[in-house]
């Protein structure tokens, strides 16, 4: 059963963040994804690639798309999932993390998909535990499988990301997206211009790999891309803007904004979207929105995780054996 | 190294092929084609081609990836890690009879990813199964209907297809 001869072979068995990965590792991931394209139009919408495995769903933070989509992408793939949430777990009696993720372990997971407030703590569960981890965001840090779908979205459209301008607007500093989709980004050839108040603007921005403008009208006609970002009200300290209506002026994605911009350009918003806050409905809804396919293209991205971290799992187990008889 | 069959033996084997299928009964249920990835994509669309022209009606033709209803892959003996491709079935295969297609059969066990792969797009009538290449070494109680022709060599032999489309010429060759 073998026989195409691949040069590059996939090896990590825990998806951390997008920094860590190699252009290679990175489009290797988004072919695998195309992979998974026809699944959710055929009469069984599953695959028997991870029978028999079990994932767990280990969410300290809300959230709906991810979740699900993380739910959704395992039982195409025929695993079991085991939904664990803080507020109806022990977690809430003072268990720590480690803690609670062994005792999952000892249950028998084969994968951990994490989101956590803390940056980093998918790293510290990847060196603590056997099974697989995937971060589903953890605080300012990552979100890698959100800016694999952006990327896989925009390649989807264009072909590749190679010379495109990707505008990300607004709230960069509390953005675990904005992150993961500039280094994304930039690993793929895109250039990536940040966009928003100083007051949002991460610090040591200068450090990172993008070029930084505080105002959108100054840079909305150069660019091939636009993600808008949302508000997070629920993370915001002190006050960044003077009001909603001032931010919603200078930064919102509006149908005026919209007509000095490409004809083509593509907008995109991780979700949820605060409508008519950073974007107005018309856009969101409009032709250039891609807002619908990034929640499609989520499902594949994350299969596609899914599956190479634990082919990687099971390839790292055999050369264990193998290596050390017992 | 030794080469087995020649461009123009591909040529004829694949018109014998054609031939096989048109003299299925007419009463039969009407034909489709499904190639394995990767060399039985080429091989299926070669079939489709000649047969189309024989019929002069328009043959339906699929590409499977198996990947993904492999047997091993919670146990991968080497480390070669199958690259998931995508399957391209986009016409209904229910009360058809599917001619599954693929370059070499060996273990069977591709075969058998293939056919519950098959299975989930659909009801086929039936499941016919063509190969270029027959070779010993059977694992599972698998036989094809149309063989291209016979090779009889020990497993630590191998035996490579190549086809223009993909590298340029068309052979199949003992390594």
């Amino acid at each position: 059963m073998n026989r195409t001869t691949n040069k590059f072979q996939w090896t990590r068995k825990h998806l951390i963040g997008i920094k860590d990965l190699s252009v290679e590792e990175i489009t290797y991931i988004l072919d695998t994804a195309k992979g998974f394209e026809n699944l959710s139009t055929r009469s069984v919408k599953k695959v028997p690639a991870l029978r028999g495995k079990v994932l767990v769903n280990m969410f300290f933070e809300d959230s709906t798309r991810t979740r699900n989509s993380f739910t959704l992408a395992a039982s195409r793939l025929s695993a079991d999932v085991v939904e664990f949430s803080k507020t109806s777990s022990s977690v809430s009696k003072g268990e720590t993390l480690l803690d609670t993720a062994r005792n999952l372990e000892a249950m028998g997971i084969d994968i951990v998909v994490i989101r956590h407030s803390a940056g980093g703590a998918p790293v510290l569960l990847s060196r603590s535990i056997n099974a697989c981890v995937i971060n589903a965001g953890d605080g300012y840090n990552e979100h890698p499988t959100q800016a694999l779908l952006d990327a896989y979205t925009i390649r989807e459209k264009r072909g590749s990301l190679e010379g495109l301008k990707i505008g990300i607007v607004g709230d960069i500093a509390h953005s675990r997206v904005a992150r993961s989709d500039i280094w994304a980004f930039t690993k793929l050839g895109a250039e990536v211009i940040l966009v928003g108040p100083p007051t949002l603007m991460p610090a040591q921005v200068n450090k990172l790999p993008v070029r930084v403008s505080h105002s959108l009208d100054a840079v909305i006609e150069e660019l091939d891309v636009i993600n808008m970002l949302r508000i997070q009200f629920e993370r915001l300290g002190g006050n960044p803007f003077p009001s909603v209506r001032e931010y919603s002026h200078f930064f919102g994605l509006t149908v005026e904004r919209m007509e000095k911009a490409k004809k083509d350009i593509i907008v995109m918003h991780p979700g949820p979207i605060n409508r008519g806050l950073e974007i107005e409905s018309e856009v969101a809804d409009g032709n250039n929105s891609v807002i619908l396919d990034q929640v499609a293209n989520g499902l594949k991205v994350r299969m596609a995780v899914m599956f190479l971290v634990s082919q990687a799992a099971a390839n790292q187990d055999t050369e264990i054996k193998t290596t050390n008889p017992s | 190294m030794d080469i087995v069959l020649k461009s123009k033996d591909i040529t004829q084997i694949v018109e014998k092929c054609a031939k096989w299928i048109s003299d299925f009964p007419a009463s039969d249920a009407p034909i489709a084609i499904i190639g394995i990835r990767s060399r039985g994509v080429f091989l299926a669309g070669r079939i489709a081609q000649v047969l189309e022209k024989k019929t002069a009606h328009e043959i339906p033709c699929g590409t499977l990836d198996i990947t993904l209803y492999r047997d091993d892959l919670n146990d991968p003996h080497s480390t070669q890690q199958p690259q998931v491709r995508s399957t391209e079935i986009d016409f209904d295969i229910t009360g058809k009879t599917i001619i599954l297609v693929d370059d070499v059969l060996q273990t069977g066990r591709t075969v058998r990813a293939a056919m519950d792969a098959i299975m989930e797009f659909g009801r086929p009538q039936a499941i016919r199964l063509a190969v270029l290449i027959d070779r010993k070494g059977r694992e599972l109680p698998i036989q094809p209907d149309f063989v291209g022709h016979h090779v009889e060599v020990s497993p630590k032999h191998k035996i490579s297809v190549s086809f223009k489309e993909s590298d340029d010429i068309d052979q199949v060759v003992i390594e």
